[in-house]
This record gives C-alpha cells, structure tokens and sequence, in this order.
C-alpha cells in the first residue's frame, strides 16, 4: 500500500510541475516571445489545439465514455459561441455591430459592467468567465430540452437527431426574427476576445489571453476528467458496455444519459466560446456539421474512451491542418523545388489519405482507451529507481560475498 | 410454511401482441432456492425480466415481503433487494474486475470494501483478477463475475437466468456449489435453468414451464422422479 501511495504521490507532483510548466509557457508566449514567422504560427495553432481538446474531451465523455452517439457539437457550440459574443459587445460597439437591427435588443456588456465596479483589466477577466459559464448553461438547457424526446432513441437514430438539431439551430440563428441579438446572417463581432484579457501594474501591461485560455481549458478538462473517475462515471461507463445489464444493476439508464449530455453539451458550449474569443467575430453559417465531424474524427484519432489521446489529437490535427501540411498548398518544396501537384487543394488530399490509413491501420486510435498517467509515469521512476537501488544492493551483496568466500 | 418472500400472481407479459408469459402464479420462500425450468421459449426470461421490472407485465401482480412491486422500475426494485443476473452474463467488458463490481454496489450509499473482501472470498479467482479488464476473462470467470456484481447490491434474493448457459460441466459444477453456498448464508435464489437435472437436484422447490404456463411444480426431488419431467427434460 505505501509504495501505492509513493507512486500515486510522485505521480501527483509530476502532474502539477507540468501543469505549472504550461502555464508558464503560455504566460511566456504572450509577453517574451518575439514575433517571428515561426511563432505566428506556433501561438495560435497551440491556442487554437487547446480549444479543440476541449471540444474533444466533451465530445468523448458522450461518445466514448456513454456510448452515446451524437453529432450534436456545431450546434451545441453555435449557441455558446453566440451567447458570449452577444453578452460581451462593449455598449458603444452595438450600433456598429448591429447596423441593421438598431442596436441590438441587449444594450449591456458584462465585462463592461463587472469592470465598473473591479477596475478594467479584473473585471474584464471576471466578467469573461461569468459570460462562459452563462454560454456553457444556455447550452446545457438547450441539450435538457430536446435531450428529453432524442435520448430515447438509440445508436444511428440517435445520431441523425442531434445532427439535424444542430442543423436547425444554425437555420436558426441566421433568421432575421432573431437578429436583434444575433444579428441574423451577419457575423457578430468586437466583442472580448483573448487580446483584451490583460492585467496593468503601475503602468506596464501584462498579456495575459492565453494563460488565461490554457486555464480555462485545462480546469474544465480536469472536471470532466474527475466525473469519468467517479462514480458516476463508472455507471456511465458500464452503460456503454452493456445498457440491458446495466439496468439490471438498478441503474437509471435515462438519466445518467441525460446528465452525460447535458455535462458534454455545457463544455461544447464553453468551447464555441472559446472558439469565438479565438476568431474574434462568429458567423452561424460556419457552424457546419463538418465542425462536427471533424471534432469526431480527432476524438477517433485519439482514441475513443481516452482523455489523453482526445488532447494528443486535436493538437496534432490542428498542427497538421493549419500548418505543416500548409506547404502541400504552396506549390513548392521548401520553396526551393517547383512542384507542379503541390497546388491549392493538395493538403486536403493527403490529410485525407492520412487519415485513411489511421481508420483501417490504427482503428482504435492512438491511445485506444488507454491514458497517459502521471501514476504510470511515477511507477516507470520509482521502478528505474527501484532497479538502480536493486542493481547497488545486488553489486554490495555479490561484494560481501566475495569476501566471506575468500 | 410462512409467508413467501416472493409472491407471483397470475403474471401475464406481452411482447407487442405475443404472449410470452400466459398468467403464470409462483411463490418463492424466504430462504430456499427455487428454480423455474422449461424449454426455450417457455417464458422464463420474460418472468425474471417482469419481476425485475425491466418489462412491464400486462396484467397480474408481483409481491415482495408483502408489498406490490408490479411495474415499478427496475432501480427501486433493486434498491428493494431483488437482484437479477442477467443471460449471458453480461459483465461489464470494458471495466475491470472490480470496476464492474462497483457498480454492482451503485445505489448503496454505504461502505463497500466488506462485500468486496466477501465476493473475493467466495470467488478467490476474481482476487487473483481484480485489475483485469471483464472481458477478458474465461467463461465460467465471467459468469463468476456475473453472481459476484449481483451479490454487491447485498440484495434479499438473486435470480439467475442460466448460470449454466455455455460453460463446461464441471464450470458448472463449481457455479452450483456457489449457489448451494450463497443460499446457505441466508440468500433466497430464483433459478432459471435449461439444465433440469442440476437444476432440481439443488433446488428446494421446482416449477415446471410450458409455452408460457406452469404446468407442475413441487420439491426439487419430486420432480426430478416425475416421469413427464423425465421423459421432457431428463433425456432418461
């Protein structure tokens, strides 16, 4: 038991120093790092990555943790994207922003409130997560509400449902009805984006949006992750394995789904969110269930029923879709050889072969639905450890003995 | 005899205008194990399926320890204490060992590391096994597993809908002498068997079922002299 708790320990400690390394690595990128071709690519790949490992870990906890199988995400993320933009335009910005609509119905900002009463750069900050928990609740009460007639139907039924419901929110939201606050088909935009979270001390400004951004992303990871482990997520595991039995063991099978979808649908919400403060304006029409499936095909590649992997892959894909393959698009190799197939278009072929091989070579993804654990990583120290002291003790042993023989 | 802990009146169960199970009345004593054979078809899952309230019965009454349980959902009727191993096992693949018994435990509220020391007593291969993954184990293993998630709900009676479906004899041997054991520590069990001859050799009290209907019943031994039985169930 002691050695157990040795590893889980060093395991634990290791996971707060990396933790902390992230942290200021992001906090380094904002403030230190030069602005060179390299790191215009690097910082928002990496931000846009842990956008994306959100949206796949809340689409796992449905998918690969429940056995739910549901394309709901784009819609899901549509109504959080567009619940926080419209709660952050700045009051001064609406009549700009809503040109059509006369301003707009909602004539307050919440950042710009909460900054009146905690000073500028702490009430903005505030206000931001308070506007992401109200994006994450809205569509959580949206998952409630037709949770209750599509979770009743099972496996491909079910898939059909959501994807028709997120295609019917993003009709929705382009409706002219509703452009008083969503401002009908055009984009919403000037609204509080990572550029403007930043703390000012006596006159030197600290960027602080993507610290902020790999908080955000990586508490709500761990809070997912903390419901998998427990309890709960034992049950909605096991009716993932088997539904009949698992109502056999008394439990409710409608709803533990329920809570799954409602959990999965508030983080999807936070994560339009913050794929909203990402792109710094939000247009419906990009809401496509390609959205969708691209955010499947990452949680796939990772693994499905694997939290580490679902991070692992969002930030590959994104890194691969929005920058190393980029020179496949660009014509020439390295710029140096002329290669006449290496035109517009091109990236997209191969990152589809590619993806080809890992569904029919690596069908259970990168992790499967293994995790990488600090525990795991702790016990592989504690057991090198273990084998140089063995190895020490063995050598002294093989000595002592050597010198009773002689 | 007191009054059994089980009461089953009149039971009927309709599968979208099929009649699976035709007005079918049992009682299973506190204590004793009773076990319900029959051929394929005969009804049998059907009867567990209603008792554990994952069917509704179309008409008819269950009572558990003087109280109506008809058509409750299966939640309450496990937090009740009735417990149902389901045909084919049906562990919990993906979930260790002791993942899998865990969620046997759910709905209880209370410590557990007792009733998990007691199943890996009753069942030391399950110990030997507790990290691996429920699907991978053997057969007779699983099925070890089956009873064992099923005992964690500490539940007042078990019903078991063929322990004895696709494992070796002697596999079967060692899932009987569990039963034998567990109803020794004061467990009631419902059985559902296709195996006669095991069935009725360790049950108290039999029940024979016909195309939804009980069409004999009387102790264990009785039946298991009974010449109908023989010539239908027995091969002799």
């Amino acid at each position: 038991m002691t050695t157990l708790n040795k590893k889980s320990k060093t395991g634990r400690y290791i996971a707060i120093l990396c933790l902390l390394l992230v942290y200021v690595l992001a906090y380094l990128m904002d403030n230190v790092l030069p602005a060179t071709s390299f790191t215009l690519m690097l910082v928002p790949v990496l931000k846009k990555g842990a956008i994306y490992s959100l949206l796949c870990v809340s689409m796992n906890l449905l998918n690969g943790f429940t056995g739910l199988f549901s394309l709901g995400q784009a819609g899901f993320m549509l109504i959080g994207g567009y619940t926080y933009a419209a709660l952050t335009i700045p009051a001064a910005q609406h009549d700009a922003v809503y040109q059509y609509f006369d301003g707009g119905a909602i004539k307050f900002s919440i950042p710009e409130i909460l900054s009146g009463f905690l000073g500028n750069s702490l009430g903005t900050i505030l206000g931001v997560i308070i506007t992401l928990i109200i994006a994450g609740l809205f569509a959580a009460i949206f998952a409630a509400l037709i949770g209750f007639p599509v979770l009743r139907l099972k496996s491909d039924y079910l898939a059909i449902a959501t994807l028709g419901f997120a295609e019917i929110i993003r009709a929705f939201f382009q409706w002219e009805g509703l452009g008083v606050i969503t401002n009908g088909s055009n984009l919403l935009r000037k609204y509080t984006s990572f550029a403007d979270i930043e703390l000012t001390i006596g006159g030197t400004t600290i960027e602080l949006g993507t610290l902020f951004l790999f908080v955000i992303v990586t508490l709500c990871i761990a809070v997912i992750v903390l419901l998998i482990n427990s309890s709960y997520g034992r049950a909605l595991k096991s009716i993932r394995d088997d539904e009949v039995a698992a109502e056999a063991m008394g439990i409710n099978l409608f709803k533990h789904k329920m809570i799954s979808f409602i959990i999965s649908s508030f983080f999807a919400g936070v994560g339009g969110a913050l794929l909203a403060m990402f792109q710094t304006t939000i247009q419906a029409s990009a809401f496509k269930s390609a959205m969708t499936y691209e955010i499947l095909l990452m949680v796939v590649i990772g693994g499905i029923g694997s939290v580490s992997g679902s991070c692992i892959a969002s930030f590959l894909y994104i890194a691969c879709s929005e920058w190393w393959l980029r020179f496949l698009d660009s014509g020439s190799l390295f710029g140096l050889v002329n290669v006449p197939f290496f035109r517009d278009g091109f990236r997209k072929v191969v990152f589809s072969v590619v993806i080809m091989i890992i569904v029919l070579f690596f069908s259970k993804g990168i992790m499967g639905d293994k995790e990488i654990s600090f525990k795991g990583i702790g016990g592989l120290i504690n057991r090198i450890k273990n084998k140089k002291k063995k190895a020490v003790t063995a050598a002294a042993n093989a000595g002592s003995e050597e010198g009773e023989a002689k | 005899m007191s009054e059994p802990i089980l009461k089953i009146r009149d039971l009927k169960v309709n599968y979208g205008g099929i009649e699976a199970v035709k007005g079918i009345s049992l009682d299973v004593p506190q204590g004793e194990i009773v076990t319900l054979i029959g051929a394929n078809g005969a009804g049998k899952s059907s009867t567990l399926r209603a008792i554990s309230g994952l069917v509704k019965p179309s008409s008819g009454t269950i009572e558990f320890e003087g109280e109506n349980i008809t058509a409750k959902n299966p939640t309450d009727i496990v937090t009740r204490g009735i417990t149902l191993v389901p045909e084919g096992r049906k562990i919990f693949p993906d979930l260790t060992v002791k993942e899998n018994l865990r969620v046997g435990a759910y709905l209880r509220k209370d410590d557990i590391t007792d009733d998990i020391n007691w199943v890996y007593d009753l069942f030391p291969r399950l110990k030997e096994r507790s990290w691996q993954a429920g699907g991978t184990l053997s057969g007779g293993e699983q099925q070890m597993l089956a009873v064992g998630r099923a005992l964690m709900s500490r539940p007042k009676v078990i019903m078991m809908d063929e322990p004895s479906l696709g494992l070796a004899p002697l596999v079967v041997r060692g899932i009987f002498d569990i039963i034998k054991e567990i109803n020794k520590q004061g467990m009631t069990i419902l059985l559902i068997e296709q195996n006669a001859n095991m069935a009725l050799k360790t049950a108290h009290l039999g029940y024979v079922m016909e195309t939804g209907r009980i069409t004999l019943s009387g102790p264990g031994k009785e039946l298991l002299s009974n010449e109908s039985v023989k010539a239908a169930y027995l091969g002799t």
